[in-house]
């Protein structure tokens, strides 16, 4: 299996630097030896014999993991199957002399997990990336003047379910690294507390109550803490806590806004927007506390929502331009920012090379950061935001 | 040469793994779908909600929300949006000072509170949709709160007053332009009071 995935991967690798030559050094961002090309052009696949949802799924899932689909004569690589009863595909390298890089079969679960798993398969046996098909999102649908709720989705927006039936007004989710728990804020108490969500059993509890705003809470990846802001000495500060509620502690004190706490992937620093030189800009501090450092980010300006890339290289961010959005993104060390598409409220996949935005702040979107490819998800009854993808 | 040889390698490992493709008995099942435990989330596997607990998560040594008062008034109470709806005060993009004009209209608001110390009050702060959604539901704080400190100022105690920002999430018009977002960006009062 190993040597299978190192030929497959070292193929693909020989085909994308011949397919970069020509492209201009500004194109890419170097941090140390990682780079994300960005303008990547994206892969070259035919896909044949399966009809019906089984080939919008396929089609869906390999546009936004970086493929394009044409036909066999301009395809890299060919996936060739069907869906009588199951799914079941031949993926070959095309131009790599017709190899079989995987056949299977797929039982059990819905034709439409199984095309999920057959994309993910896909994506791994051609340029041995982790595929994100059979990810979760949540995020908040408006369905009243005063009132939106939770709902849980596949990746594609596809299979989504209602988490919260509360009819009163609810804010951004935000999973809890490897767990199906979120934690959100609910006006469900009239005021906004923070809650946390054990979406199996159902069980909430409230998690933060102090007076004023409890706001866009953010669980460390290792668990044990949450980032939020807490407007109780008298303006909105970032704070953070044990996941037990206990250690509360106080990490911004501005006169000026502080917003949208997310955590680096060895949970000792968050990184978040503060208002506190004029406009908005991304600051990072340490969960020891100490000053305020601002994030370098050339090229940008008026910046709020960042989330860190689970690989810890990204910052991905929205620029604000009174009226218009963009998703941005930026090395964690700080650097020049590329501005990828229009849309705000980006949160990464697991692979840190998805995201998931708002698109116009009715629908949500995913896009492929290298190739910078996006299509809408499903729409959910209500126009949505606030998307959180589970990690 | 080396990459050759893993090649040729990986075809062989490939031919073996799939060997029972094709033929005549059909092919085998070879991978089962990832189970539902594989990937987080399943949205198959959500339960009804339960009531939220509202008692067992707090720090030591610092006090949830002093809202009895409020939530006492608002269970058994009357909120009344009406009694200022002319008070409302309105705010400058990504702005939360208030603008001198309207500081008569919160003394009003203070001098009520004042006169009668069995109510409270319950400042809404608001956004257009030129934020986005979480800069906006701290800056509608912001602007609660900067309502709050006048209020503070013409006598009323603190813990009378409380704030709760919507963000950009409950417009009073729903234009996409400066004659809507000027109206959007305020500060509404919601006076708490018992029943008569």
């Amino acid at each position: 299996m190993n040597i299978r995935t190192l030929t497959a991967g070292a193929a693909i690798v020989a085909f994308l630097t011949g397919t970069q030559v020509g492209t201009s050094a500004d194109s890419t961002i170097k941090v140390g030896r990682d780079v994300i090309a960005f303008g990547e052009p994206p892969v070259p696949i035919a896909v044949s014999g399966f009809s019906g949802e089984v080939l919008t799924v396929l089609q869906f899932d390999l546009h936004v993991m970086g493929f394009k689909l044409v036909p066999e004569s301009e395809a890299q690589f060919t996936v060739a199957g069907s869906n009588a009863g199951a799914v079941e595909a031949r993926v070959k390298d095309r131009l790599g002399g017709g190899n079989l890089l995987l056949g299977k079969r797929y039982t059990g679960g819905s034709l439409r997990q199984q095309a999920h798993a057959l994309a993910d398969d896909v994506v791994k046996s051609t340029v041995n990336r982790e595929g994100v098909a059979q990810t979760r999102i949540a995020f908040r649908v408006k369905t009243g003047q005063r009132a939106n709720e939770i709902f849980v989705a596949d990746f594609d927006g596809g299979n989504a379910k209602a988490a919260t039936s509360d009819n009163v007004l609810v804010a951004a989710p935000a999973w809890v690294k490897g767990r199906a728990t979120l934690f959100y804020s609910t006006y469900k108490n009239v005021f906004p507390d923070i809650v946390s969500h054990d979406l199996t059993t159902g069980k909430r509890q409230v998690f933060a109550n102090y007076n004023g705003a409890n706001l866009s809470p953010s669980v460390s990846p290792d668990g044990k803490k949450v980032a939020m802001i807490l407007s109780r000495n008298g303006s909105p500060d970032l704070w953070v806590a044990d996941i037990d509620g206990k250690n509360l502690k106080q990490l911004s004190k501005t006169r000026e806004t502080e917003a949208s706490p997310t955590w680096s992937p060895d949970s000792r620093t968050i990184c978040f927007s503060s208002e506190t030189s004029g406009r908005n800009a991304l600051y990072t501090v340490t969960t020891e506390g100490g000053a305020m450092k601002r994030l370098a980010t050339s090229g940008v300006g008026n910046l709020t929502e960042p989330d860190w890339s689970p690989d810890g290289k990204y910052i991905a961010f929205t620029q604000m331009r009174g009226g218009g959005f963009d998703i941005c993104v930026v090395p964690a060390a700080g650097g020049t920012a590329q501005v990828l598409v229009e849309g705000e409220d980006p949160s990464w996949a697991k692979n840190s090379r998805n995201i998931i935005y708002n698109r116009d702040q009715t629908h949500l979107s995913v896009l492929d950061v290298p190739t910078r490819q996006t299509k809408d998800i499903a729409r959910a009854p209500g126009n949505s935001s606030a998307a959180s993808w589970a990690r | 040469m080396k990459r050759a040889a893993l090649l040729n390698l990986f075809i062989v490992a490939v031919a073996l793994s799939l060997s029972g493709v094709g033929c005549k008995r059909g092919p085998k099942p070879l991978t089962p779908i990832p189970g539902q435990g594989a990937t987080v989330g399943n949205p198959n596997d959500i339960g009804p909600t339960t009531p939220i607990d509202q008692s067992a998560i707090s720090s030591e040594g610092i006090k949830p929300a002093d809202r009895a008062l409020a939530e006492w008034l608002i269970t058994n109470g009357v909120q009344d949006r009406s009694q200022f709806a002319a008070q409302t005060v309105h705010f400058d993009l990504d702005s939360s000072v208030v603008k001198p004009g309207d500081v008569g209209k919160i003394q009003t608001v203070g001098a009520h509170l004042s006169a009668n110390l069995d109510q409270a009050i319950i400042i809404e702060g608001h956004c257009d949709e030129r934020g986005t959604e979480e800069y906006n539901r701290a800056l509608g704080e912001r602007r609660a709160m900067a309502v709050r400190e006048v209020l503070v100022r013409s006598g009323v105690d603190a813990g009378r007053i409380h704030t709760i920002s919507f963000g950009e999430d409950v417009p009073v018009i729903d234009g996409h332009n400066e004659a809507a977002w000027s109206k959007n960006r305020r500060g509404e009062f919601v006076l708490l009071k018992p029943k008569n």
